[in-house]
């Protein structure tokens, strides 16, 4: 059953919504971001990318299907609040395990029913991602002007290193599904439970890594290829998980890497990254392929980019390196690809979960990359 | 890569008559191509035989032919034209199975013209059963178990494996059509039979069935670089068992998690590419079962359907436009999304709204057909809604169905309801069932129990018990305050449901909550869910904080569309709008479009430059003006063209303050009252039928008696005859009063004087105050008392002669000056023994009004729009838009005759016996165009339901009083080498006129000593081929019912009228002795110019000589 408690939406430019609560009682700030997906919002939750982000919903019905066991991303809700506009009542789905709204509020994530999502989506578009604070039962009896002091008062995204924070503390197995043909190590810097599953559904022994893994540490595994995963947070603070990258480039381990992953290789590359107005979430961005020309419907979820040219080669310390997929909704660079060492990696989200499977076969690259890891993938 | 250059002109084959099944949908995916290939500067050659179509209009492609969609007639078009290539997959099954045929037998590669968009190759492995079931299986999906069949026996045979009940689906029907659930053999027996008949290959599938599974459907669209994007997904409410035509819809899918949305969208996507739909769209469906998720593979079509125009009117993304770009060449990444104008199209469009499609039903008019909803569609149109809840978008749709029961409502008490007769009735599968499950939610049975007997999925329940709660939170209130009346309009309540449940009016709510200040704000449909911005105004009506509707400062005039099809109102309705659209945007005007019809070119968001997707009601339309009232001037709203929606409207509207353009609401009242319009015509010397209105029996039989018999009595305000018929005597004006059960003082019946034997006479005509100009004059073939929307009819007129029409003309033009029309009129005469008699007038867009377009090549919509604005027909005629001299009353001769004829669903509803009446139950309609009668006629009947028979045997049965006039016909077509059978009555009098003839056994006589059949046996066998049965009093209409039946069965021409018998021995002798032409309508166009010009002089002496008289 939904609330029809009252709970406040102060954004920092003094916009304000009201609606009712959903899920918690309570506070929470973070930087408010939409997502246009029309399905999963349980994986949606549960990504770690989202930590410290209030995710607007644009899709209206949210919680249809309830909860179930497998749908999971990570062990826990990582949003720091929800905005939806009409919650469901019940769950409907013979996988269901339990009520979405029982789930959000027993994991204390404080949320808001009932808002004009679609206003505030375009908002957020014209205006760009900006901070959030939702404030329901005592907290929403202060004064407008009062909740706004404290949503100025909360910190911004630009700078923030969450790494630390949805990393693993220890490291992880995911065993081969059949014959075990490789081993990976996945640097966690906020991974999806789908990626590990992808990898071993090809034969890929993953071996997850706290982010603060030493090269050490990795190469001690004896692996075919390192994995480098998405994750939160202003890729300008990652000079660990860059270093790393680094040092594996410098052995020319075949290297993969997936939406910060991305960020991390740019980075060490010696390519700038940048905060996108308002990012890319949602599971029906084209990007294409430069080399094929080929369309993919992606899953995305980024609102930092990699600065790089969209056309031809450039050098790097690593030698020729190019952009291999854009995003052509605003040309956003939305993959890079190494000539002269075997790496290569997506800002989206080819593991999907939620969002369409069109890019599964950069996992079938990655196999090739570690096949013949001194055959780069020019 | 962009286009191809080697594609130089290109035929688009559009889907013919509107059928069930096959609507006007297949109107706005061929404009959309015909539009968009003409932007490339390509050539155009468009063939279809549907005089209603927007696409037919001329200036939509380089030659347009109207002619029968066979492969016969388009191939002697493409002999003519020569085309490059052939796009078949936008014109619905009629347009791929003519083109499949023309294939097969070697035309395509004997002119050289390619298949575009499809390749018969693909068409096959989506469209066979057996070869799609394969590739079902090899990309490693499931299929329902099922049986392939070509005989009888087959299907007997299969049932050990499947078991009943079964589904049975014949292969390349449209619609369904011959389809149906098995329960038991005798269901077997006929549905199968049916369907081996039906399908052109004669093999059917016999399906385990998967009745009570979730039911879902996917729009994809590839390009030929193998990019693939699934435009929308659409859940059907009702589970599977009920066509998808048939079903209540609703995009996105709402009830699926991701995982399973995904696993369908990867088997969807290797579905299109193992098919090999390369450039282009298909439609999939898909059944998931609710315990375990285990998805099936329903079925394909490799082509723009029914679904693709919902999908893109529901997401903004225009699926045949984009297929026809895909088809000429290009990929989905070169062309751009038109909402946003900066994205590509190769994306998925993402929903921040709900969309909900409601069928409309028009089981009234075939009271003896099985309204039990099943896999064969019976729906004759839909509404579609938009929402920002599934609530508000479901609660708005049942609305625009303007079905007063379609609406949710609640007793006063829950002890009311009979929760027995409910969960009795609900189970079956019918129009209104979702009435009975909101009443059942509503007194108390469980949603468990009501997923039990329906196996609506438990969500869409739960919606509708949320419903419920509001409605009892809006009655129990103590007071409407705004947070209630918030709370229920963000749920979809309108305005009269609040006031019902309050006691109040519908002003009454309306005024205060204005006086809250709540209003609905509207919202964009925008493909991405506002992610980027949008630059199209397609805008729907929600209870949300804020609006994106920002009014121009332009002048503007808001045009009423038509809402969901139905039988009398349809196609041509929103063939006006559309032209009004589009001529009143040439003279400056902002237009605006508000309707509910996604099968409509109407609801294109490129006809007009606003478009509102919103109901027809008062408080609908009321929002919306005031929404556009913020800045600009509103010229005023057009309640004339949209039919009798809009028209009903237009009072309301006036009182409200809202400006009407065109004929007043006082004059449209004046010709449809009927004491006023009596008073109109005396005034003017004009004679009415004798007639009276009636609110009892006893007032009924003195105006009969006085009148009297037969008489005709109907309803007061009817479209379309709802109601109408013909009574002979006491008895049965007793009975139709008896079944009339809402006859009272308020809504009094009609009686009038039927006129035996007269010839009917349509016109259209505009009237802009201070001149008439005379549309067209349509002769009835069938005799007044049929429907004229069922009636065939020629233009110009085949048998009257200069002064009837000056008669016609003089009476018209009394007519539009005593009712005070400014715009367009429709009116009804009867010619019987020279007395011209008016039997109604209709200051409104009437049904002809496209066909006499065509016929006459004028612009009859756009002028009549040009007229309400205040533009003078002298005007129009220096503008070009009317022609400079003379009108459709001085057709000039020599000209080509046009024959419309109409098209009748008897094929879908077995049972309902086919003798025309005074109640329209037409679904659509052809035409034919040649240089004479009766090859224009026999063209019309090609197309409307297959070619006149030329050679064969005939059966004949009449009544009495026809037999004197059909002697004549019948000789000829016994001259013309027919063999006739007769009933005895009539093959005496044949005999005695020295017709051969031989008598054939009644269906009572059963089958004679020595096997002779009876009638219909020998239909059944095959051994008849045109059926004449002319129907007398009420026990022959039994004795035909059979007869009739059997025809429809076997798609056999059967011929109900002594005048329809004149006019298809015509037609035979017209096949048998004259060639016939193909002629597109530019060229009929032009000959009308030389024509006219040749009769400029003697134009100018007449309105010299008419100027003078009036002066």
């Amino acid at each position: 059953m939904t609330s029809r408690e009252p709970a406040i939406l102060v954004l920092e430019d003094g916009r304000v919504m009201r609606g009712q609560r959903y899920g918690a009682a309570g506070v929470t700030f973070g930087e408010a971001v939409f997502s246009t997906g029309m399905s999963g919002y349980q994986e949606t939750l549960t990504d770690p990318s989202y930590d410290r982000q209030v995710v607007v919903m644009t899709a209206p019905h949210i919680g249809n299907t309830g909860v179930n066991e497998e749908d999971f991303e990570s062990t826990k809700i990582w949003v720091a609040g929800y905005v939806v506009r009409d919650p469901s009542r019940v769950s409907s789905n013979w996988r269901s395990t339990g009520d979405l709204a029982v789930a959000l509020e027993r994991q204390g994530i404080v949320g808001i029913s009932g808002v004009d999502t679609r206003a505030l989506t375009r908002h957020l578009r014209e205006r760009g991602a900006m901070r959030v604070g939702i404030f329901s039962g005592v907290a929403a009896e202060a004064g407008v002007e009062d909740l706004l002091l404290q949503v100025q008062a909360s910190p911004g995204m630009a700078g923030a290193n969450l790494t630390d924070e949805v990393s693993t503390n220890k490291p992880y197995i995911v065993s081969a599904v059949g014959e075990k043909k490789f081993t990976v190590a996945a640097i966690d810097l906020g991974i999806k439970s789908m990626t590990p599953e992808m990898m071993a559904a090809r034969g890929i022994e993953v071996h997850v890594l706290p982010a603060a893994s030493s090269v050490e540490e990795i190469l001690a595994l004896n692996p075919d290829g390192v994995f480098f995963s998405n994750g939160p947070g202003d890729p300008a603070t990652a000079d660990a998980a860059v270093a790393t990258m680094k040092a594996m480039l410098d052995r020319k381990m075949p290297v993969f890497g997936i939406c910060f992953g991305n960020q991390i290789l740019g980075r060490a590359l010696g390519l700038g990254t940048y905060k996108l107005r308002y990012g890319h979430r949602g599971l029906n961005q084209p990007v294409q392929d430069l080399r094929t020309r080929k369309v993919e419907i992606t899953a995305h979820n980024h609102g930092f980019a990699v600065d790089a040219p969209r056309t031809g080669d450039f050098d790097t310390p690593y030698g020729k390196a190019q952009v291999s997929h854009i995003c052509l909704n605003d040309d956003v660079v939305e993959g890079l690809r190494c000539l002269e060492v075997p790496a290569f990696s997506v800002q989206y989200h080819p593991e999907a979960a939620a969002g369409p499977h069109d890019s599964a076969y950069l996992f079938d690259d990655f196999i090739e990359l570690m096949s013949s890891p001194g055959k780069v993938r020019a | 890569m962009p286009r191809r250059d080697d594609i130089k002109s290109v035929m688009v084959i559009g889907s013919g008559p509107i059928v069930i099944g096959q609507a006007c949908e297949f109107d706005y995916s061929g404009t959309q191509a015909c539009r968009v290939l003409r932007d490339e500067g390509i050539r155009v050659v468009l063939v279809n035989s549907n005089p209603a179509t927007i696409m037919t209009d001329p200036e939509f492609s380089d030659a347009t032919y109207i002619e029968p969609i066979t492969p016969e007639f388009v191939e002697r078009i493409i002999a003519k034209e020569r085309p490059d290539a052939l796009l078949p997959t936008l014109g619905g099954q009629t347009a791929l199975n003519t083109a499949i045929a023309l294939h097969k037998n070697g035309v395509l590669a004997k002119y050289g013209v390619e298949l575009i968009g499809a390749d018969v190759d693909a068409i096959e492995r989506g469209e066979n059963r057996e070869l799609f079931k394969k590739i079902v299986a090899e990309i490693g999906a499931e299929s329902a178990n099922s049986v392939i069949c070509h005989s009888l026996q087959d299907c007997l045979d299969a049932v050990e494996e499947l078991g009943y009940p079964m589904v049975v689906r014949p292969s390349f029907t449209m619609g369904g059509a011959g389809s149906g659930m098995a329960y038991n053999e005798e269901d077997l027996r006929r549905i199968a039979g049916a369907g081996l008949q039906a399908s052109p290959t004669t093999e059917i599938l016999l399906e385990e069935s998967i009745l009570g599974w979730k039911e879902y459907e996917l729009e994809l669209m590839r390009d030929h670089r193998d990019n693939v994007v699934v435009v929308c997904s659409i859940e059907n409410l009702d589970p599977m068992g009920v066509h998808t035509g048939d079903s209540i819809t609703v995009a996105p899918a709402l009830t699926l998690t991701d995982r399973e949305f995904q696993h369908m969208r990867d088997v969807g996507i290797e579905i299109i590419r193992a098919v090999g739909v390369d450039t282009g769209g298909c439609n999939i469906q898909f059944a998931i079962n609710p315990e375990d998720g285990r998805l099936i593979v329903i079925e394909m079509n490799p082509r723009v359907s029914r679904s693709s125009a919902l999908a893109s009117k529901a997401t903004g993304f225009p699926i045949a436009k984009i297929a026809a770009r895909l088809a000429v060449g290009y990929t989905l990444d070169e062309i751009a999304n038109d909402i946003t104008m900066e994205t590509p199209a190769s994306f998925e469009p993402t929903l921040d709204y709900i969309v909900v499609k409601v069928p409309r039903f028009a089981f009234e008019k075939f009271p003896n057909a099985d309204s039990t909803l099943t896999t064969t569609m019976k729906s004759v149109g839909e509404a579609m809604a938009i929402g920002r809840n599934f609530t508000e978008a479901l609660q708005k749709a049942l609305r625009s169905l303007e079905k007063k029961d379609a609406i949710f409502s609640w007793p006063a008490t829950k002890s009311e309801v009979d929760i027995a007769e409910l969960k009795a009735t609900m189970g079956r599968p019918h129009d209104g069932r979702l009435s009975l499950v909101q009443r059942a939610l509503w007194a108390g049975v469980t949603p468990a129990e009501v997923f039990d007997i329906t196996k609506i999925d438990p969500w869409f329940l739960d919606q509708i018990c949320l419903i419920n709660e509001i409605a009892d939170e809006v009655r129990s209130a103590a007071t409407l305050d705004l947070d209630t009346l918030r709370y229920a309009k963000r749920h979809g309540f309108s305005d009269d449901q609040i006031a019902k449940l309050r006691g109040l009016t519908e002003a009454g709510v309306r005024g205060l909550r204005h006086e809250l200040g709540l209003r609905p704000v509207y919202k964009t449909v925008d493909t991405c869910a506002a992610e980027f911005a949008a630059k199209t105004p397609y805008h729907y009506s929600a209870y949300d904080e804020e609006t994106e509707a920002i009014p121009s400062d332009r002048e503007k005039v808001i045009i009423l569309g038509s809402g969901p099809n139905r039988i009398g109102q349809g196609i041509e309705f929103d063939y006006s709008c559309v032209h009004a659209a589009l001529t009143l945007r040439e003279a400056g005007y902002e237009t605006i479009m508000v309707n509910c019809n996604p099968e409509t070119v109407s609801t294109d968001y490129d006809t007009s430059d606003r478009l509102y997707f919103e109901p027809l009601t008062l408080e609908d339309v009321l929002e919306v003006v005031h929404a556009e009232s913020g800045a600009g001037k509103l010229a005023g709203v057009i309640v004339q063209l949209g039919g009798q929606t809009p028209l009903g409207l237009a009072q309301a509207l006036k009182d409200a303050g809202v400006p009407i353009v065109g004929t007043s609401p006082e004059s449209i009242h004046l010709a449809e009252e009927r004491g006023a319009f009596g008073r109109v015509l005396a005034d003017a010397g004009l004679i009415a039928p004798k007639h009276g209105m009636a609110a009892s029996f006893p007032q009924a039989q003195a105006i009969a008696k006085e009148v009297g018999y037969p008489v005709l009595v109907r309803p007061s305000y009817v479209l379309g005859g709802r109601g109408m018929e013909i009574v002979y005597d006491d008895a049965m004006l007793a009975d139709y009063l008896e079944r009339s059960t809402e006859i009272n003082e308020a809504h009094p019946v009609l009686v009038d004087r039927f006129l035996d034997d007269a010839i009917e006479i349509d016109v259209d005509a505009l009237y802009d105050g201070k001149e008439l100009f005379l549309a067209g004059v349509m002769e009835h073939i069938e005799e007044a008392g049929i429907h004229s929307g069922d009636s065939a009819c020629a233009l110009p007129p085949i048998t009257l002669g200069a002064s009837q029409i000056d008669r016609i003309r003089k009476s018209t033009e009394a007519i539009a000056k005593g009712v005070g029309v400014l715009g367009l009129l429709n009116v009804q005469y009867a010619l019987a023994s020279d007395v011209l008699y008016v039997l109604e007038a209709n200051p409104r867009a009437s049904r002809t009004v496209p066909f006499v377009s065509k016929a006459t090549a004028v612009h009859v919509a756009k002028a009549a729009a040009r007229v309400m604005m205040g533009q003078s027909i002298a005007e129009l005629r220096v503008l070009g838009i009317l022609p400079e001299l003379g009108d459709g009353g001085t057709m000039p001769d020599g000209c080509a005759v046009s024959v419309k004829e109409a098209v009748l669903p008897f094929g879908r509803f077995q049972g309902v016996d086919t003798v025309l009446g005074p109640e329209m139950r037409s679904t659509g309609e052809v035409m034919g165009l040649d240089d004479t009668f009766g090859v224009a006629f026999a063209k019309a009947q090609d197309a409307a339901s297959g070619a006149l028979p030329t050679s064969g045997t005939v059966f004949v049965s009449l009544a009495d009083r026809d037999k004197r006039a059909a002697i004549f016909p019948l000789r000829r077509l016994s001259d013309l080498g027919f063999k006739i059978l007769a009933t005895s009555g009539t093959a005496d009098v044949l005999r005695r006129n020295g017709v051969k003839c031989e008598v054939i056994r009644k269906a009572f006589e059963g089958t004679g000593p020595a096997g002779e059949p009876t009638t219909v046996e020998a239909i059944m066998n095959g051994d008849i081929q045109l059926i004449i049965n002319t129907p007398y009093g009420v026990g022959a209409r039994l004795d035909g019912y059979e007869i009739r039946t059997a025809a429809v069965m076997k798609g056999i021409p059967s011929i109900t009228t002594v005048q329809g018998l004149g006019a298809v021995v015509q037609g035979i002798d017209s096949m048998q002795h004259e060639e016939s032409t193909v002629r597109s309508l530019q060229e009929h166009g032009a000959d009308l110019a030389r024509l006219r010009a040749g009769q400029r002089d003697s134009l100018l002496a007449l309105s010299t000589s008419d100027s003078g008289k009036d002066a």
